[in-house]
């Protein structure tokens, strides 16, 4: 449904491509591409005016106008400052050193409070400290028996009372007392879903801020709202002044333009993403990744680390060796197409690569997995030595292992000529630096993509870039962790 | 309570919240230029109806009346009641507010099947406990089946919504096969002569292949004794969903072919516009709106109040 963006913009470029200058209305043309992209992923429409007004700002320059491929700096620019407006990063939860740190949950109905008490004390327990879940929502039927149900999954203490009898005030307070008394570290409060324009839960809710007094008050926010998330936020912030924001159901097939909304109205950054429903998938949210989701340039970074975490690192950097040098060998392909598998399914991975998503729907009922079984059975039927060297494959050799895989031999030369390509690609590309490299891999994919051999050679390049991506990202969590220190130090000033 | 004055409380709760239309954006003699027409579709956007949609509700103004004064009234005619006529359809439906089931279809004999499903905390249970409560009210007599035995406590909500509602419900433990829990829904509704079954189920995003197949499974099983069954299968939308919405009705509809929506949480600020392109690509048009968390907070949907309330600054 969505074009890729750089796709769009690409076709609004092209027809200045050839003719020489790019000027600064086809710029602005560029940028409604850019405007459209944000609407369509549910950005606030004033959040959506004013970004395209400063990027636009920022795209006349010099620079832009002499590129060669102005449709990529274009999204450089935007993705960039989409990571500005969504960043700086910012995970804690202030757990005091000592005594007892409060955090409380708010927000609309069925945003997912409840759940993310219980993602939250798991992580907190796993990190060491003793949590202390507190049900404040009297009103829906059956949210205490819910938050007792996931207390018992996190192993961990849930404080109620008979709604009859109580009120969620006096339910927090009570509920942090007792906390105290058995010694837990952090009490997390499930407060009952509410619309920020009901005055009368809107004051309850300052209520418990103000007898509780949290350390940390969080809005949950569902992942697919539309436009009316700046409305909510705004709201909740301006009751409690807001600490930070959890973006839940982010594990569909929804854009995430609420990220940049609700960032933007109220100042406090997201800490953490929702990615299902099951207590451990909570994650530490990631303006990169948000930014690309955003513009449906796809989640590269979340297929980096995924590749990281499947992958054996010194094998991989083994393996990068070998391939600058030219030594990477059908042998380590094979090895490479297995550890592919285990990150799931083809069209999956190529969905979460920039540029890819417009392929996958292409690729219609085309299996990559089937040519990589195909791929593999090829392999397979090699001797060691001739993956070792496939130069010694003469015509005989061919037959042989086209007979052992049912493959016809030019299947296997095939196989071969673009294994070679590949290997010089390779090559040339561990020199590349990122952004070249995405360049370069996208230049592939437009290329070949109708041929499965190349198809899956592309794969499996980007994702040996993975470590290759490592310092980089190393270095640039490093920066953003000075910036939120930095941003943390004015606040405190403020 | 009539439907405006529960969307108008809705509204009032903001307090500065007016009932305006079009009308007071556009004035009496001033010409219909470019950022009045930007103005215009920025109002559309934010109901989130799509920018291709307020793009072409635009485009279709800046033709007709761009660069002329502005006949306020002739401007507002033609933007409601093309939106009214989208929204309406050519299918026939019906919501007749002397007649609040209209728009649920009826088995021929036998009980009537209705399956509700959407993506997570989006309101399926409280609706069907809402629209239980309609049923009961209009002398039917109602069985549920707790469909959602995944979520932590999900039986137990729609028991404790049974209890008040005084209707039986067919629940089993916790994990157990959702499809058995709606066969057996089936069964006791068809052995205790109940005119309407209802089948909660768990919260899914359609993304989720193998839960959308469970879908269908519950939908195939339940056709073993009823073979229309579903009769109807409604998706309950949140009203504050963005663009995502299209793509739920898509999937929904893939997978137990929806016959209609139910657009929960309007009580609040947003306006649900998405309906209109779900509607006008999916073909399936709003059922009921649901307006607060109680079980008298179900309205059925009426297109001009709904056109009316999506331009309310
Ligand atoms: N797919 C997915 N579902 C989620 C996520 N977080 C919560 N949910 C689901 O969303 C639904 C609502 O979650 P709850 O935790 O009950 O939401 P809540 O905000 O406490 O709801 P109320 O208390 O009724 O206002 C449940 O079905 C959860 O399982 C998430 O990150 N991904
Ligand atoms: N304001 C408002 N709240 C609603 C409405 N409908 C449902 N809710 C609330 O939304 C929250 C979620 O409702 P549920 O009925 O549990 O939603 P669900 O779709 O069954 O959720 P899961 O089964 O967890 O996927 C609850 O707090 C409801 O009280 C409505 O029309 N207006
Ligand atoms: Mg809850
Ligand atoms: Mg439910």
């Amino acid at each position: 449904m969505f074009e890729n963006i750089t796709q769009s913009l690409g076709k609004a470029f092209s027809a200045f491509r050839g003719t020489g200058k790019i000027t600064e209305s086809n710029i602005r043309d560029g940028m409604q591409q850019v405007r459209t992209a944000l609407l369509e992923a549910d950005v606030a429409y004033d959040v959506v005016q004013d970004f395209v007004k400063r990027a636009t700002e920022e795209a006349i320059g010099e620079k832009v106008l002499k590129s060669l491929r102005p449709e990529e700096q274009i999204v450089g620019i935007v993705h960039q400052q989409l990571i500005d407006l969504m960043g700086p990063v910012d995970h804690s939860l202030a757990i005091k050193r000592d005594g007892i740190s409060i955090i409380m949950m708010c927000g609309l109905q069925g945003s997912g409070k409840t759940t993310t008490c219980g993602k939250l004390a798991r992580r907190l327990k796993e990190a060491g400290h003793s949590p202390f879940l507190v049900a404040a929502d009297l009103q829906r039927p059956a949210a205490i028996e819910q938050l007792k149900v996931i207390g018992g999954q996190v192993g961990c203490p849930v404080y109620a009372e008979d709604p009859k009898t109580s009120n969620p005030v006096q339910v927090c307070k009570n509920g942090v007392k007792e906390a105290k008394r058995v010694g837990a570290k952090v009490v997390i409060l499930d407060t009952a879903g509410r619309l920020h324009v009901d005055a009368a839960l809107m004051k309850e809710l300052q209520q418990i801020d103000s007898s509780v007094a949290p350390d940390q008050a969080l809005l949950v926010c569902d992942a697919m709202t539309g436009q009316d998330a700046v409305n909510s936020a705004k709201a909740f912030n301006d009751a409690l002044e807001l600490d930070g924001v959890i973006l839940t159901k982010l594990d569909g097939d929804t854009r995430g333009g609420a990220a940049l909304s609700v960032k933007a109205v109220t100042g406090v950054p997201i800490k953490f993403i929702g990615v299902g429903e099951q207590l451990d998938r909570l994650e530490e949210f990631h303006p990169d990744r948000m930014a690309g989701r955003i513009l449906g340039m796809g989640d590269i970074v979340s297929l980096f680390e995924k590749a990281q975490k499947e992958f054996d690192e010194e094998d991989m950097l083994r393996q990068q060796e070998k391939m600058q040098q030219g030594k990477f060998t059908l042998e380590d392909f094979r090895k490479q197409m297995r550890q592919i598998k285990k990150l799931g399914s083809m069209r999956e991975i190529m969905k979460m690569i920039p540029g890819m998503g417009a392929i996958v729907d292409q690729m219609g009922d085309l299996n990559p997995e089937d040519d990589m079984r195909r791929i593999e059975g090829i392999i397979n039927s090699m001797t060691p030595k001739e993956r070792q060297n496939p130069d010694v494959i003469d015509r005989g050799r061919r037959n042989r292992i086209a007979c052992g895989s049912g493959v016809q031999p030019a299947d296997v030369n095939k196989l071969l000529k673009d294994f070679s390509a590949m290997g010089k690609m390779m090559q040339g590309m561990s020199s590349m630096g990122l952004r070249d490299r995405m360049r370069a891999v996208k230049g592939m994919a437009d290329g070949g993509f109708m041929n499965p051999g190349a198809e899956l050679m592309e794969k499996k390049m980007r994702s040996t870039r993975g470590p290759l991506n490592q310092d980089e990202a190393r270095e640039k969590k490093k920066k953003q962790k000075k910036e939120a220190q930095k941003a943390k130090k004015r606040n405190r000033k403020k | 309570m009539g439907l405006f004055d529960k969307l108008k409380r809705g509204l009032e709760k903001t307090k500065q919240i007016l009932r305006t239309d079009v009308r007071d954006l556009f004035r009496s003699g001033q010409i219909l230029d470019d950022s009045l027409l930007q103005d215009f579709e920025a109002r559309l956007i934010r109901t989130d109806m799509g920018v291709t949609a307020a793009g072409r509700i635009t485009a279709r103004l800046r033709a007709d009346h761009g660069g002329r004064t502005v006949d306020v009234d002739a401007v507002w005619k033609t933007v409601r009641d093309e939106m009214i006529d989208l929204l309406k359809g050519t299918d026939g439906i019906r919501w007749d507010l002397s007649n609040p089931l209209s728009p649920i279809m009826k088995a021929a004999s036998g009980p009537t099947v209705i399956l509700v499903a959407g993506v997570n905390g989006v309101g399926k249970t409280t609706s069907i406990a809402k629209l239980t409560n309609l049923l009961m009210k209009n002398g039917h007599k109602v069985v549920l089946a707790a469909g959602d035995t995944f979520r932590a406590a999900a039986v137990e909500q729609l028991t404790m919504w049974s209890e008040r509602l005084g209707c039986p419900i067919v629940r089993k433990e916790s994990n157990s096969d959702p499809a058995a829990v709606a066969f057996e829904g089936v069964q006791k509704a068809v052995e205790t002569g109940a005119d309407y079954l209802i089948v909660d189920t768990a919260g899914r995003l359609q993304t989720q292949k193998n839960l959308m197949d469970e879908l269908e499974k519950i939908r195939r099983v339940m056709r073993k004794i009823i073979p229309d069954a579903p009769h109807e299968s409604l998706l309950v939308l949140d009203a504050t969903t963005g663009q995502n919405g299209l793509s739920q009705a898509k999937s929904f509809s893939q997978a137990i072919g929806c016959t209609g929506l139910i657009l929960s949480k309007l009580d609040g600020t947003a306006r649900g516009g998405v309906v209109v392109a779900i509607r006008q690509e999916m073909g399936f048009p709003v059922k009921y709106i649901g307006v607060g968390e109680q079980v008298d907070d179900l309205e059925l949907f009426d297109p001009e109040g709904f056109v009316d309330a999506l331009f309310a600054k």
